[in-house]
């Protein structure tokens, strides 16, 4: 799809509906366009970390720095794809997959215990001292059989998470 | 009253919850033993997050809705197109000749009476007003302006200010037509800058930078001082601090309700039908925003003057300020969000996160204390 141009034709909306395994229906690609346009204010291509963050809601969000890794620079089909795991198609452990993703900002495939004390650091702030979030998080791992040591993949986490009724969607407004 | 200090983090002091009026649906309140899965569990978060990128309503604000096109089909193209050739080449050409002469006329009269009746303040200051008045009917009439004025006209009274919603520069032309009001504007670069600084000066108007931070406390000196004094004329200011597409509202700046005056409301709406009179000031710059009106057909819009109001017992600026926003936005059909107008400008303050930290915090904290 290359450089933004302002209409998609029908084999683009059809391509990144493969690309995003057929999550989204047709209208929803058209909108996320729409909304993609808008937020690309030079028609790069590409959505750029400081036009994510002049969305004010975004900026607020505890998880906005490890969320921009994820998406600055993405073209409009990765984009869509990222988004896929929020649409109510989405199955839990495509959803699970995306949040063990955020967890592993090294992208190796492994989710290690200073990982976990860096994202409940970003959600909790100055406001839980640091040992107490380590102490928590040690005595949590422990009870659900893992140690301080290991290193968590992508099925530990489905495991750990998979019937505790997950429900991660957003809408796509229709306008 | 509350003496205005210069620091960014007072505007997030005194708001009202931004929290009460987001979308939270997605997070409720955790039951049951604390274990691995919630604190793995970071999907309220994640959902509040690609809510912001998929929608917002800040973003809404500020978007241009053109009307719909109609030259959509074989003998509406034409039609359109002999639309366009009417509105460049007749329609264009003669309003550009009546705003030239309109300029002459004011011109020619302005200076000799500025400089002329130096002596004579209260007959010069008449004649500046009616003279400013005339020109701006002649930029309206360049746009071919078709404004409604309900309600009764302003009065010029001491301790008084008028707060209008904010769409584009015109307002301010489209309201001084009516009434002389001295305003208080952004600095401007440029033509418009010139015109700020010879005679918008002379009617008593007000500048403020919105980069520099002290700034505050000195337009807030101004505007009492102006407020207060017996013959200035009467101050007209836009709360909202910036452009929005005059389809919703953005939060309204305190400065204005905590004056100790009569705060007399005005609401204003465009009609879309042929142009829209939204000034996108990221996407074209003022000139190219008026050549744009200069060529479209007309510009309709409907201007309120609503019920003076005052601040009532135990309310404060803030909560005055809301209810006169909700005043103006009822009037003029306009959806109220919850942001700050500067945000346009500026990153949200990171009170906004922090709060959100410390109510996990203690939930966490909370559940850990019940095991």
């Amino acid at each position: 799809m290359g450089s933004a141009s302002s209409m998609l034709t029908q084999y683009d909306i059809e391509e990144v509906q493969e690309h995003c395994n057929h999550l989204f229906t047709q209208q929803e690609i058209v909108s996320l366009y729409k909304r993609f346009c808008q937020l690309d204010r030079n028609a790069k291509g590409f959505i750029s970390a400081d036009e994510f963050l002049s969305v004010p809601e975004f900026a607020m969000n505890p998880l906005s720095q490890r969320l921009l890794k994820m998406v600055d620079g993405l073209n409009f089909k990765d984009f869509v794809a990222f988004l896929s795991a929020f649409s109510a198609k989405a199955t839990v452990p495509q959803k699970i997959e995306i949040i063990f993703k955020v967890y592993d900002s090294d992208c190796n495939g492994k989710v290690t215990f200073n990982d976990l004390n860096e994202v409940l650091h970003d959600l909790t702030g100055s406001f839980i001292r640091k040992a107490t979030r380590e102490e928590v998080l040690s005595q949590l791992l422990h009870e659900a059989g893992y140690t301080k040591e290991s290193s968590l993949l992508l099925h530990d986490f489905i495991k750990i998470m998979e019937h505790s009724g997950l429900k991660m969607e957003v809408e796509i407004p229709e306008d | 009253m509350s003496k205005l200090n210069t620091s960014s983090s007072e505007l997030d002091l005194d708001r009202p919850n931004i929290e009460d009026y987001l979308p939270s649906g997605s997070i409720q309140e955790p039951h049951g033993t604390l274990r691995l899965r919630d604190l793995l569990d970071i999907s309220p978060t994640l959902t509040e997050a690609a809510g912001a990128i998929v929608d917002d309503s800040f973003t809404r604000c500020f978007k241009s809705n053109p009307p719909e096109p109609w030259n959509w089909n074989i003998y509406l193209f034409p039609l359109w197109c002999l639309g366009v050739v009417v509105r460049y080449g007749l329609l264009f050409p003669l309003r550009v000749l009546v705003l030239t002469i309109g300029w002459i006329i004011f011109l020619s009269c302005y200076f000799p009476v500025h400089f002329l009746l130096k002596g004579h303040d209260k007959l010069r200051k008449k004649l500046e007003r009616g003279l400013v008045e005339l020109i701006c009917s002649f930029f309206v009439a360049s746009w071919t302006g078709v404004v409604k004025y309900h309600g009764p006209r302003p009065s010029i009274r001491p301790k008084q200010i008028f707060v209008a919603n904010h769409t584009s520069m015109i307002d301010f032309v489209v309201l001084e037509q009516m009434t002389a009001f001295a305003v208080i504007m952004q600095k401007h670069p440029g033509w418009v800058g010139l015109l700020q600084s010879t005679i918008l000066e002379s009617l008593g108007c007000i500048w403020f930078n919105r980069s520099e931070s002290k700034d505050r406390e000195i337009v807030a000196r101004k505007l009492r001082e102006h407020v207060h004094g017996a013959d200035n004329n009467p101050l007209l200011v836009f709360p909202e601090g910036t452009c929005v597409n005059n389809h919703y509202t953005v939060m309204f700046k305190k400065g204005a309700f905590e004056l100790g005056c009569t705060v007399c409301p005005i609401a204003i709406k465009y009609n879309k039908i042929f142009v829209d009179a939204f000034w996108n000031s990221r996407k074209q710059s003022f000139t190219t925003h008026l050549l744009q009106l200069m060529t479209s057909w007309a510009v309709v819009c409907d201007v309120w003057y609503l019920e003076p109001q005052n601040l009532k017992p135990g309310e404060t600026p803030i909560e005055f300020a809301e209810r006169v926003r909700d005043i103006i936005s009822v009037r003029a059909g306009l959806k109220k969000v919850p942001w700050d107008g500067y945000l346009k400008y500026s990153r949200p303050s990171p009170k906004h996160r922090e709060r959100k930290q410390q109510s996990f915090a203690e939930s966490v904290l909370r559940r850990l204390e019940e095991r």
